[in-house]
């Protein structure tokens, strides 16, 4: 029987305002098993009447980083993450347990994926596992051909937004492309609509080159990206995706 | 943890006053009117003309059914509730399919005792792992119709296995077949550290649990 995943303390040692409705979440854990890149945790909250309600977060830190970090996206009406976006103090506590999932990860050091050119397609907060990859992979100094593709409403909901000029700026072998679906600068150069066909057959790595995806945000965006990359002739089994719904969170 | 931690200034929403109806959703649940969509990789689309399902494995001889044949087996629709290891539930969802007691009434299960687990295969490589007498006495069944409509593929169209009993990751969407076994094979999450079972109501939800 496997150990179970006990449910720890993480102190909030930070808060970054990442975007107007995204924060992201700095937790001291100490005694915190190594994750993967790409794995998630629960997050358990508790009224003073006992009410509990538990929600999961994608892990955007990377395994190598002394705290971990959750970004968080208010959704409106939500339960959960109103409370983490907008209450949530530096000095509180949260219940959390993991790390969980052992799919949509990557890892650097393994053989057979670390090697593969690497395509990451984001939209909105379901940039969070796939930061986590390219932190680590920074961090490792793996040199993999990356492209990721990020889809955001506007300039300002890019989540990460100079670290990932910074990171990209850094390394040739990384290519962040970024598409704003509803509002784009005056000046803005780059794509200005949903990820499509034509945006891919642009922008992701072609089949032939053996590469691995990773798709992570709203159920119609993966489910666009997973069915396009298939259209483009890529292997079924080398397309993960993990979907980031509204869902009440 | 024995003292419950409680979060500074969490309320929570409002709570289900209904007693019935609060009791319908398992510890760490919260109901949601939506349908998610949760899975690992891309959606598969079998055309009809090749789709077909199996029962094979520890059986004296496999059953098979084309997408027409299997249309034809007996139908039942139902009510149910469904709970998503990813903490939603959704009540009252109404679904249309075949038992699984008639797909296995072909077998005699009486006569080899020492069958007592299935692995459910399906388009695009997912499988999950059950005991037999999960899916039996009404526990389970193959569907293709959602709220009346054909299930539609991103929820596991043209069909997928429901039982309900469990975590939803054990209704496997896009199912093609059931293979008893003797000795239970651990699925596709059940071997990236989700639990092996999958009981909500004692929130079994990872390896362990």
């Amino acid at each position: 029987m496997a150990r179970q995943l006990k449910w720890q303390l993480g102190t909030v040692v930070e808060i970054r305002q990442e975007t107007p409705r995204a924060k992201s979440l700095i937790l001291d854990l100490p005694g915190w098993t190594p994750h993967l890149a790409g794995q998630h945790v629960d997050v358990r909250l508790t009224a003073e009447d006992g009410y509990q309600a538990q929600r999961s977060y994608s892990i955007a830190s990377p395994p190598e980083d002394k705290y971990l970090m959750l970004t968080v996206e208010r959704i409106e009406g939500g339960e959960v993450s109103p409370y983490l976006v907008d209450e949530l103090r530096v000095g509180d506590q949260v219940e959390l347990r993991g790390p969980i999932g052992g799919y949509f990860v990557w890892d650097a050091r393994d053989e057979q994926d670390g090697g593969s050119p690497l395509f990451l397609a984001a939209g909105g907060s379901g940039m969070a596992p796939l930061m986590a990859m390219l932190r680590h992979r920074a961090n490792s100094g793996a040199t993999v051909p990356t492209r990721l593709l990020y889809s955001s409403r506007s300039h300002e909901e890019i989540i990460y937004r100079e670290e990932l000029d910074r990171l990209s700026a850094d390394d040739p072998s990384l290519r962040v492309i970024h598409t704003l679906t509803r509002r784009r600068p005056p000046d803005w150069a780059g794509y200005g609509r949903r990820i499509d066909l034509a945006m891919l057959a642009d922008t992701a790595w072609k089949p032939a080159e053996k590469p691995l995806a990773f798709a992570c945000g709203p159920t119609a965006l993966v489910e666009a990206v997973a069915d396009y990359l298939l259209e483009l002739g890529y292997e079924p089994e080398r397309i993960k995706t993990e979907r980031f719904g509204p869902t009440g969170g | 943890m024995a003292e419950k931690i409680i979060s500074r200034g969490f309320k929570g929403r409002a709570r289900e006053t209904d007693r019935a109806l609060r009791e319908r959703v398992p510890p760490g649940q919260y109901e949601t009117k939506e349908f998610p969509v949760l899975s690992a990789g891309p959606t598969p689309r079998t055309p009809l003309g090749r789709w077909d399902f199996s029962i094979y494995g520890e059986v004296a001889e496999d059953l098979k059914w084309t997408w027409d044949e299997f249309l034809k087996l007996p139908r039942e629709t139902f009510k149910t509730d469904i709970h998503c290891v990813t903490k939603w539930s959704k009540l009252d969802t109404v679904w249309t399919g075949v038992s699984v007691d008639t797909l296995l009434a072909g077998v005699d299960l009486d006569a080899q005792p020492e069958v007592r687990h299935l692995v459910a295969f399906c388009d695009g490589g997912y499988t999950t792992n059950l005991p037999l007498a999960d899916v039996r006495n009404g526990k389970a069944w193959v569907v293709y119709e959602y709220d009346g409509r054909p299930l539609a593929p991103e929820h596991g169209g043209p069909a997928r296995l429901l039982v309900p009993h469990l975590y939803f990751w054990k209704s496997a969407k896009w199912v093609r077949g059931l293979k008893l076994v003797r000795e239970d094979r651990p699925g596709f999450w059940e071997t990236a550290g989700y639990h092996n079972y999958g009981d909500p109501w004692k929130e079994q939800r990872y390896a362990g649990d």
